[in-house]
């Protein structure tokens, strides 16, 4: 009996660890389940979370502190979309977030990338481009306050892939997402605290 | 030994003779420095932006004659990210791209500008069929309408897109210069600022007369040809700047000018760069001064492959090519250093062009300075970089893509749609800009229509009530 009970459980064991991770590679999976494991060192998840983190702080104080705050001040200063041949302009902060995300494309030792993705994008280099992107973006749009995490082949090369909701946090970014001449007919009307769209943080396995 | 037999041994000696004979040659070839005996192993025809320095291998190819894969980067780089490349290598190394870069490897700048291929090679390079647009942007009806059914081939070659480049082909500049008329109001070039800036930071010097020119014992024996050269000096800017004889026959560099440095006649392009560093290094861009980057003799006329002068056939293209030895006019280098040695159909129209004429005029100061057009004005144009005016002495840079020059040159006196217009009609640059354009790049009215339709569109949803548009709450 005794004997069964072991074997029922190594056999339960072995069944999760094949499990776990082909569900996580066939799908992705939220927050609330089990990171990937990395046997010596950080994680990919945990490392995705962190360099999330330090863009989202630095965007946020962009969005808020400089570009906000120059609105407030009726500065001659102010945020434009086609800063490059506009005087006294400076980019949006989700330029400044895709600018950023270039440079680190630039970097060929930075070891991960990163993008802006949204169902409703203003611009269009900036719509999901693979089913993972699509259904991850689902997700957070679904699912208030959750991550989505996992696996993606590209070009022969398996990537972990984190997906964080992209959310409405100064007025500048919906009022002018709400404004733009690009928005569709079927656009949201977004207001503070929306899921506007998704960063997509991706570290090669 | 039978003759049959000495006939043969003789046939053999000849031919093993023969062949270590060419052998010799070719690794003698293969070995040499830059020079014509390595046209030997060239394997095809290069484009006309590299062929000057094609006997230089090694500009391009490692040792083992691979190609160097930053080759490209270290002419091209800077240029590129000044026209904020729109398909920069880098934006391919986000993996969401890596399978687009199985379709065409667009980090790989071979895969479109193979070189010594000139019967696949198109114009700036392009060695790939000309619809390469298709391969990644086969959907842009879907979000463009205005697009439906026009060609993949067509993208690049009709005024409107460019593969690098569209800093002045991008839709918010085209909508922006929508309806400007075909001559701007205010039609002038950026004065040049260099003897201002040269007298704010070199506050001692004074202006040299004629006698005070500062020539060694060295030049003083040739007193015939002296004079006449002290005679131009002393009504250049150089002398109105305070700049003597051995600033340039004795120096080092900028700061190390001394009596003991032996006096030369021959004064270097590194001198010139001395105090002219922004000339110089555009200079060794360009296609005038590219062989001199190299480190290989100066181009010649005689090496061109565009019709030239015969009897500017051997003049050296340095500095003085142009800004003859003491007397730097530069509205002589403007236009007549250039129609001295070039003999096509482009320049030997000029002189019957309007632009030609609003130079006369200057030059006879019927027009204030900066309102006439040279050969220079386009093609040497005045840029603002780091708060100076520099003079581009790279002719090529405004001309690849030729929407280049619309920023640089054409916007200072004309408007977007007439710019984009003449330069899109061939028959304009064989007579130099003489007619008006036949040819109507259609981006500017479809750019505006664009943001038009967007606009009313934006009004009329204001103007709905705020239930009608879904809520993501």
């Amino acid at each position: 009996m005794k004997r069964k009970y072991w074997f029922n459980s190594i056999a339960t064991i072995l069944a999760a660890g094949c499990i776990v991770p082909l569900v996580m590679s066939a799908s992705g999976c939220g927050s609330s389940e089990a990171a990937i494991a990395s046997p010596t060192g950080i994680s990919p998840q945990k490392f995705a979370d962190a360099v999330h983190s330090v863009m989202m702080a630095d965007r946020t104080v962009y969005a808020t502190h400089v570009v906000t705050n120059l609105k407030k001040q009726s500065a001659p200063v102010k945020a434009e979309e086609y800063w490059e041949d506009t005087p006294n302009s400076i980019p949006l902060p989700a330029q400044m977030f895709r600018m950023g995300a270039s440079l680190v494309d630039e970097n060929p030792n930075a070891g991960f990338s990163y993008g802006l993705r949204s169902k409703w994008p203003l611009n269009e280099q900036n719509h999901p481009k693979s089913e993972f992107e699509t259904k991850a973006l689902d997700y957070v749009a679904e699912h208030p306050g959750e991550n989505f995490y996992g696996e993606e082949e590209l070009g022969g090369k398996k990537y972990f892939v984190a997906a964080y909701p992209d959310r409405a946090v100064a007025e500048a970014c919906w009022s002018c997402h709400n404004e733009h001449p690009n928005r569709g007919d079927t656009y949201p009307e977004f207001a503070k605290d929306d899921v506007m769209g998704g960063v997509i943080v991706r570290i090669p396995l | 030994m039978s003759k049959l037999n000495q006939n043969r041994w003789q046939s053999a000696l000849l031919f093993v003779a023969i062949n270590v004979g060419v052998a010799c040659y070719l690794g003698y070839a293969l070995l040499a420095p830059a020079s014509p005996v390595k046209g030997l192993l060239l394997p095809g025809k290069t484009t006309h932006g590299h062929y000057q320095i094609e006997l230089d291998c090694n500009a391009c190819h490692a040792s083992d004659m691979t190609f160097a894969q930053d080759a490209c980067i270290r002419c091209h780089s800077e240029e590129l990210k000044l026209a904020s490349d729109t398909h920069p290598a880098s934006k391919f190394n986000d993996p969401i791209n890596a399978e687009r870069l199985q379709v065409l490897n667009a980090q790989d700048c071979l895969t479109c500008h193979t070189e010594h291929r000139p019967e696949h090679t198109h114009s700036m390079g392009v060695s790939l069929p000309l619809d390469y647009c298709w391969h990644c942007h086969q959907d842009v009806a879907q979000t463009r309408p205005s697009h439906e059914g026009m060609t993949f081939d067509s993208c690049g070659n009709t005024g409107c897109h460019n593969y690098h480049d569209n800093t002045s082909l991008y839709e918010k500049f085209l909508d922006t210069h929508y309806g400007e008329s075909d001559l701007l109001e205010a039609r002038s070039v950026q004065a040049r600022d260099f003897s201002m800036r040269w007298q704010k930071s070199h506050p001692d010097r004074k202006q040299f007369e004629f006698d005070q020119a500062d020539h060694g014992i060295e030049v003083r024996e040739r007193e015939d040809a002296l004079e006449p050269i002290l005679e131009e000096w002393a009504t250049t800017a150089h002398a109105a700047g305070g700049v003597n004889c051995s600033d340039c026959h004795r120096t080092v560099d900028e700061d190390v000018v001394s009596k003991e440095v032996p006096w030369s006649d021959e004064v270097s392009l590194e001198t010139c760069g001395n105090c002219h560093p922004g000339e110089v290094e555009s200079f060794q861009l360009g296609r005038h001064g590219m062989r001199l980057a190299a480190s290989m003799s100066p181009m010649q006329p005689s090496m061109a492959r565009l019709p030239m002068h015969v009897d500017a056939s051997h003049r050296e293209l340095t500095c003085n090519a142009c800004h003859s030895d003491h007397d730097f006019n530069s509205q002589k280098a403007a236009v007549d250093a250039c129609l001295g040695c070039h003999n096509d159909s482009h320049s030997n129209s000029y002189s019957k062009s309007s632009h030609a004429e609003l130079w006369r005029l200057e030059l006879a100061g019927e027009l204030p300075s900066g309102q006439g057009v040279s050969c220079a004005t386009c093609h040497m144009p005045r840029t603002i970089v780091d708060g100076k005016v520099l003079v581009n002495h790279n002719q090529s840079a405004s001309l690849r893509p030729i929407e280049k020059m619309i920023r640089s040159v054409c916007e200072n006196c004309h408007g977007l749609q007439f710019s984009l217009d003449s330069l899109a009609d061939p028959n304009l640059s064989l007579n130099c800009y003489s007619t008006s354009p036949e040819m109507r790049v259609e981006s500017v009215e479809m750019a505006h229509r664009w943001f038009l339709e967007k606009e009313l569109k934006r009004q009329g949803r204001k103007q709905q009530e705020p239930s009608i548009v879904p809520n993501l709450k």
